[in-house]
């Protein structure tokens, strides 16, 4: 077997090799069993008495939820406020300026619902304050908010009658101390010693073989980007991302990246199993989440490892597969591997420039956050596979005559209005920004703005369309990563963006916890013969129908006027 | 909201304490112990600081070997690819440019010999490595110009050649400012 194959495969591997203890323990926390960092008690009981919180009162789905925005506020005005004035304050060794209000707002909300998108590069638009003391700092905050969100829906499954849901600064710190911070230590350890930066000396100078003089970007690199992928942000230090040689140097540091970036998100789907006892349940969700992720994965890699057909007729050879963006110490196997798990993820980092990679690619990468839950984000990626769960479960019940039941709850209209309003939000606001942005680039192409609307777009045609349509899928599926050849820093885009990451945030959240919360005060209906098995294979290619129907049904017009037609024209 | 805004408030500062300080600070105490001490790992030629053995440099001259085309230019503080499309017109007039250059560098060299990675650019724009087959279409050109013979030359690339991690996993590749250090310390 070649070696690029064989890396992709072990790497997969050793994601479910510690995915599925990763869950086992996760679980245990959550539950309050005795695990194996318990140590960590003492630091969340000094936590908990600094912050005046009783961790044992127990909260309904509405107190959850209060708790989470008024938390989640706080840290919109902390970051907004501090990247406005970031070249003042303390730790900016390169003397970078402080963000435009517009880019501002743009890259506070990014970092907020863990999306990331980010219109400005890392080496000049942020200073080593923000990098940590707001982008780590929110890679932590918003991904203990999917978690703990998550863990509200776990104890509302579980429960027979209950209003009682447990306490979300508990959920909320326990993310912190028991999962995101010892993992991301060592890993950024792990890092470390391959060679990614730790210190905080500035940028370097030297003169180089041919005597060209090259300032080289630096910082404290490795803290960063650790929690960026155990926490599905991917938003990087440097403007390459992951594909810069000091936030990536090797093979070995890029297989730790792409396992950390999806040990938490399939992790869950076991601690689900582990939590409510229903493994067999668990194994169905992540049998059709793998099934998605294979389906998007094999065209991809497919497409990459043939190469550019044009690059082909001009007469070069391309043994390994096409190169363009892309780094040759990962090769392009590995590459289009990447392409795919961060996209079905919310991660968004990327290893190479994804505006470069094949249509179908493109076309499968788009196609991963427009569905956003195989696998899915930190903890949000459950959350949004259960709305299809309801109403795949709602059809099913339907299609049968019966009404519909979960988990012995009866799904009624009002949990199914609710299913349906976010399932329906996600394209809504892919299709209307994307519509939006077309109006306008046909309409005002030369409107006098700071950049002008004929000028946003990196490359012609069908492509140019893509690039609007990929930056809206990414910031409502709060993925982040982007076709980057759009010139994204200007007012429409910093502002038209930041909506639509936060409603791609939020409204996920609240609609599930609100589902659930109404769900787990429902009368408990005992199972019976007529009962939909929810651990069953029907029931698996149930959810999958209804995901594939309203992702196919939603998307297919607008992927058919970019990546689609793209592909063709080329063939 | 006024019950959580006081405790939220507090959680968020002695987080930050924690998390954006504490944390990167003792990565940072860790990182001192590798090589480059935290700051990025250094090659040295006569004594000098060439570069940092991650970060890919420009070589065009005729006597070194070339590292891949970078969209940026190779400066190491705005890292970036093309992000061009596949089909866009201009990206593939930059390509025949590029092909052209490297026939007219490399007379011995035919079109079909070309691997992609030398005509295409990275996504980093620093790519430091080229694959071997990419160093070793650069041989002949490089022996002519030093008066070495080609193969002195391809034993300095195999020998440079890094393997797949652990010998099983990911592409060979070769580190080009390495490569051309060796390269000088050949005479």
């Amino acid at each position: 077997m070649n070696t690029e194959l064989s890396g992709v495969i072990f790497t997969y591997l050793l994601t479910l090799g510690i995915s599925i203890p990763l869950g086992l323990y996760m679980a245990r926390v959550f539950k309050g069993e005795k695990n194996w960092l318990d140590f960590m008690a003492p630091l969340e009981r000094l936590i908990f008495r600094f912050s005046g919180i009783d961790a044992k009162r127990e909260m309904n789905w509405k107190q959850h939820l209060y708790a989470l925005l008024t938390i989640n506020s706080i840290w919109l005005i902390y970051a907004f406020v501090c990247l406005l004035f970031q070249a003042h304050l303390p730790l900016n060794p390169d003397g970078n300026p402080n963000q435009s209000p517009d880019l501002a707002f743009n890259t506070a909300i990014s970092f907020l619902v863990n999306c990331n998108l980010q219109d400005y590069s890392g080496e000049s638009g942020a200073t080593y304050f923000t990098q940590h003391f707001v982008f780590m700092f929110l890679h932590f905050a918003s991904a203990a908010t999917g978690i703990a969100s998550l863990i509200v829906l776990f104890k509302a499954l579980k429960d027979k009658v209950t209003d009682k849901l447990g306490n979300f600064w508990d959920y909320f710190v326990k993310s912190i101390t028991r999962i995101l911070l010892p993992f991301s230590f060592i890993i950024a350890i792990m890092l470390a010693f391959n060679g990614m930066p730790t210190s905080y000396s500035g940028k370097d100078t030297v003169i180089g073989m041919q005597g060209d003089t090259v300032h080289v970007s630096r910082g404290p690199v490795a803290a960063m980007v650790a929690i960026k992928h155990l926490g599905t942000n991917g938003g990087g230090w440097f403007g390459a991302n992951s594909a810069h040689p000091l936030e990536n140097p090797n093979y070995l540091t890029n297989t730790i990246e792409l396992v950390a970036q999806l040990i938490i998100p399939i992790g869950l789907v076991f601690t689900l199993g582990f939590y409510l006892n229903k493994k067999k349940f668990a194994y169905v969700i992540f049998g059709v989440m793998t099934l998605g992720m294979l389906l998007l994965m094999i065209p991809t890699i497919n497409a990459e490892l043939n190469g550019n057909p044009i690059l082909t007729k001009m007469g070069i050879s391309q043994p390994t597969g096409a190169m363009e963006g892309k780094e040759v110490r990962f090769g392009p196997l590995n590459t289009a591997y990447w392409s795919v798990m961060t996209t079905i993820t919310s991660t968004g980092s990327v290893n190479s420039m994804h505006d470069s990679a094949m249509p179908v690619s493109g076309f499968m990468m788009m196609m991963g956050m427009m569905i956003n839950c195989f696998y899915g984000g930190c903890g949000v990626g459950f959350l949004n596979f259960y709305i299809f769960i309801i109403i795949a479960v709602f059809i099913s019940g339907l299609m049968v005559g019966r009404t519909p039941e979960f988990f012995g709850r009866k799904i009624e209209a009002r949990e199914m209005k609710i299913a349906s309003l976010i399932a329906l939000l996600h394209p809504f606001i892919i299709l209307v920004g994307t519509a939006l942005s077309s109006y306008i680039l046909v309409n005002y192409a030369n409107a006098n703005w700071v950049v002008k609307p004929s000028a946003w777009l990196g490359n012609p045609g069908y492509h140019g369309f893509s690039e609007m349509l990929y930056q809206y899928a990414s910031a409502a599926a709060n993925n982040g990563s982007g076709f980057a050849g759009l010139t994204a820093n200007n007012i429409f885009w910093n502002v038209s963006t930041g909506f639509v990451m936060i409603l791609g945030r939020f409204l996920p959240i609240i609609g599930p916890l609100a589902i659930a919360g109404i769900l787990a005060r429902k009368k408990f209906v005992p199972e019976s013969a007529g009962t939909l098995k929810s651990d069953s294979v029907t029931f698996g290619i149930m959810i999958f129908a209804v995901i594939a129907i309203i992702a196919a049904l939603s998307f297919f017009p607008a992927l058919a006027l970019g990546p689609i037609a793209e592909h063709f024209s080329i063939k | 909201m006024k019950t959580y805004l006081m405790p939220a408030l507090k959680l968020t500062l002695i987080l930050i304490v924690i998390l954006a300080g504490m944390y990167p600070l003792a990565i940072a105490g860790i990182g001192t112990f590798t090589k480059g001490n935290g700051n990025g790992e250094t090659v040295q030629f006569k004594g000098r600081t060439v570069g940092y053995a991650n970060i890919g440099q420009k070589f065009t001259k005729d006597e070194y070997f070339w590292s891949r085309p970078s969209a940026v230019d190779y400066k190491a503080d705005a890292s970036g690819g093309s992000n061009k499309a596949p089909a866009n017109p201009d990206y593939i007039k930059d390509v025949e440019a590029r092909i052209q250059n490297f026939l007219k560098h490399n007379p011995n060299i035919t079109r079909a010999q070309i691997p992609a990675e030398l005509v295409t650019a990275s996504g980093s724009g620093l790519d430091p490595d080229l694959s071997p087959d990419g160093a070793k279409i650069q041989a002949a050109r490089i022996a002519n110009r030093r008066g070495l013979i080609e193969k002195d030359v391809l034993l300095l690339i195999d020998k440079n050649t890094e393997q797949p991690l652990w010998g099983m996993f990911g592409p060979a590749k070769v580190n080009v400012l390495k490569l051309n250090v060796a390269l000088d310390e050949l005479k």
